[in-house]
């Protein structure tokens, strides 16, 4: 049933894009300033897209006077530099992100090049360069910023305690959520039921309920709203997924049982000679192996999957020359939509794999042995 | 792309600050009431189900013991109606026995009266008998008794006769 009505969705797009195409295609494509059109401009696009950024910007264009336009909204920058703290709004920086801009902060002055805060050296007033863009006469701050990522994981945040807290109030008037509630229950029950319960054990898996059940929508959201055209890539920013890997890290070492510390560091039953090796081996994987596979695991599909969505809408461009505006258009809408859907498909399995490796590394940890 | 050059420290220390401020308020406000209302929803449908199907059990060990008792109650009646048959089978035979008793008690009681009337009927006619015999005898003898020869002749007859008895 749904798939006939795609089918007829899809073949009702494919004859309206290919009729446009005969009159599309002469379309005076005169070039102007700042527009993406290239494979170059596509690349460094995307690229900047991928990093995490300190406006909130939504689109931008090239009005007729060849003025370049942003439609967005600044977001606050909080920087630790030499002399202190410094705070004002990213909209000092004109969306500029090569280090043109000096924002001049009385002691200090500041630039920004690729998405990075940069503090120029005492006396210095413009952005010297290596023949690699690297500044030379500039240094990194320590960046609070409220950035685009920062902002995407307070709205998560907010919409986690918004949902979760109606879901926990319903309770009260009943044994049967209403509303949002009823979404969200399923949702709880299957991260305790299917990655808790089988993974941690019965006895012990109430314990790590609120971090498995935080990380997963934590997760699943961001990856969602990364999805929707406000542009969010906060799971693919390593420092996020770093920090979430460390937090499941920190919490199996901490809570590893006797039985995890003996067979971790003196596992019994092999000859006493291969135990120190072995314990190196295990603590290698324990400590640096399991959190590094799963912060780079998310961080890199969901970077891949941003990359190649944007490279499939970027077809829309770079195809014009041959099947026309509405033709390339056409295609790339179909493509773009099928790795849409593939994409909110991966959002939710990644949010599951990184609960679920987390839940079994701390399941790991609790364990205890029975002793024969 | 270079990942190390991409990691930003200050948005690693954002996410720590946020993920810990999320991970405190939803566990206080959210985690616990839900996971605690599941538990307790979950431990009222069990507890539901556990006494539906004690109910269950109960009735089917009601239902057997009505069966049961059902059961004795019939074995009881076919008992007693056996009995009244026995009983009714005996008074039958025991009646009739009685009834035997007394008709052969009485025939007994009648054959005896017979037999009693009839040697009294008997010995009353033969003292008749002997009586008239004595009598006829008197006259005959009274008769034949005038004349000597008749008398010796008839002793002698009854003499001869004696010997043929």
């Amino acid at each position: 049933m749904i798939a006939k009505k795609s089918i007829k969705i899809f073949t009702i797009l494919a004859v309206v894009f290919s009729s446009f195409t005969s009159y599309a295609t002469s379309d005076g494509s005169t070039e102007k300033e700042g527009q993406v059109n290239s494979p170059e401009s596509i690349n460094a696009y995307i690229k900047h897209h991928l990093a995490d950024s300190h406006d909130f910007a939504l689109y931008s264009y090239t009005n007729d006077a060849g003025e370049r336009k942003h439609v967005g909204f600044p977001l606050p920058v909080m920087v630790w530099t030499s002399k202190g703290l410094k705070t004002f709004m990213s909209s000092e920086f004109h969306h500029n992100d090569d280090g043109h801009v000096i924002v001049d902060k009385g002691d200090v002055k500041l630039t920004k090049i690729h998405s990075k805060i940069y503090e120029l050296n005492e006396g210095e007033t413009h952005v010297a360069f290596d023949d690699q863009h690297h500044a030379t006469n500039a240094h990194k701050v320590l960046d609070f910023s409220i950035t685009k990522s920062v902002f995407g994981m307070l709205l998560a945040g907010l919409l986690m305690l918004l949902g979760f807290s109606s879901l926990a109030r319903g309770y009260k008037k009943g044994a049967i959520p209403t509303g949002i509630g009823r979404v969200l229950e399923p949702l709880v029950l299957y991260v305790r039921d299917e990655i808790a319960r089988p993974n941690i054990g019965e006895k012990k898996y109430k314990k790590f309920m609120p971090y498995l059940l935080t990380v997963f929508f934590f997760i699943w959201i961001l990856n969602l709203l990364g999805l929707t055209p406000l542009g969010f890539n906060v799971t693919g920013q390593i420092a996020v997924t770093a920090c979430l890997a460390i937090f499941t890290l920190i919490i199996y070492i901490t809570n590893g049982s006797k039985d995890f510390w003996q067979h971790t560091l003196w596992m019994p039953g092999v000859p006493v000679l291969i135990r120190p090796v072995l314990a190196i081996l295990e603590l290698a994987g324990f400590i640096l192996i399991k959190p590094f596979s799963l912060l780079v695991r998310l961080f890199a599909n969901i970077t891949a999957g941003h990359s190649v969505v944007m490279g499939i809408a970027a077809l829309m461009i770079l195809l014009k020359a041959k099947f026309g505006t509405v033709g390339a258009t056409g295609i790339s809408f179909l493509l773009t939509l099928f790795l849409s859907v593939i994409e909110v498909l991966v959002a939710f399995l990644q949010a599951f794999i990184f609960t679920m490796l987390s839940a079994l590394f701390i399941g790991m940890a609790v364990e205890e042995h029975e002793h024969h | 792309m270079d990942i190390f050059n991409d990691f930003s420290v200050g948005l690693f220390a954002m996410q720590l600050v946020i993920l810990l401020l999320l991970l405190f308020l939803l566990a206080k406000f959210a985690w616990k009431p839900i996971l605690n209302s599941l538990s307790e929803r979950e431990e009222g449908i069990q507890n539901a189900l556990d006494e539906a199907d004690n109910a269950r059990k109960e009735m089917q060990n009601l239902q057997a013991d009505n069966q049961r008792l059902l059961n004795e109650a019939r074995a009881e009646r076919d008992e007693m109606l056996k009995e009244a048959r026995e009983m009714k089978n005996k008074m039958i035979e025991d009646a009739k026995e009685e009834a035997n008793e007394a008709a052969s008690k009485l025939m007994a009681q009648a054959q005896a009266a017979i037999q009693t009337e009839k040697k009294a009927a008997i010995s009353d006619l033969k003292s008749q008998v002997a009586n008239l015999s004595i009598e006829i005898a008197e006259k005959v003898v009274r008769d034949e008794l005038s004349n000597k020869d008749k008398q010796e002749k008839l002793v002698e007859s009854m003499l001869g006769e004696a010997t043929l008895n």
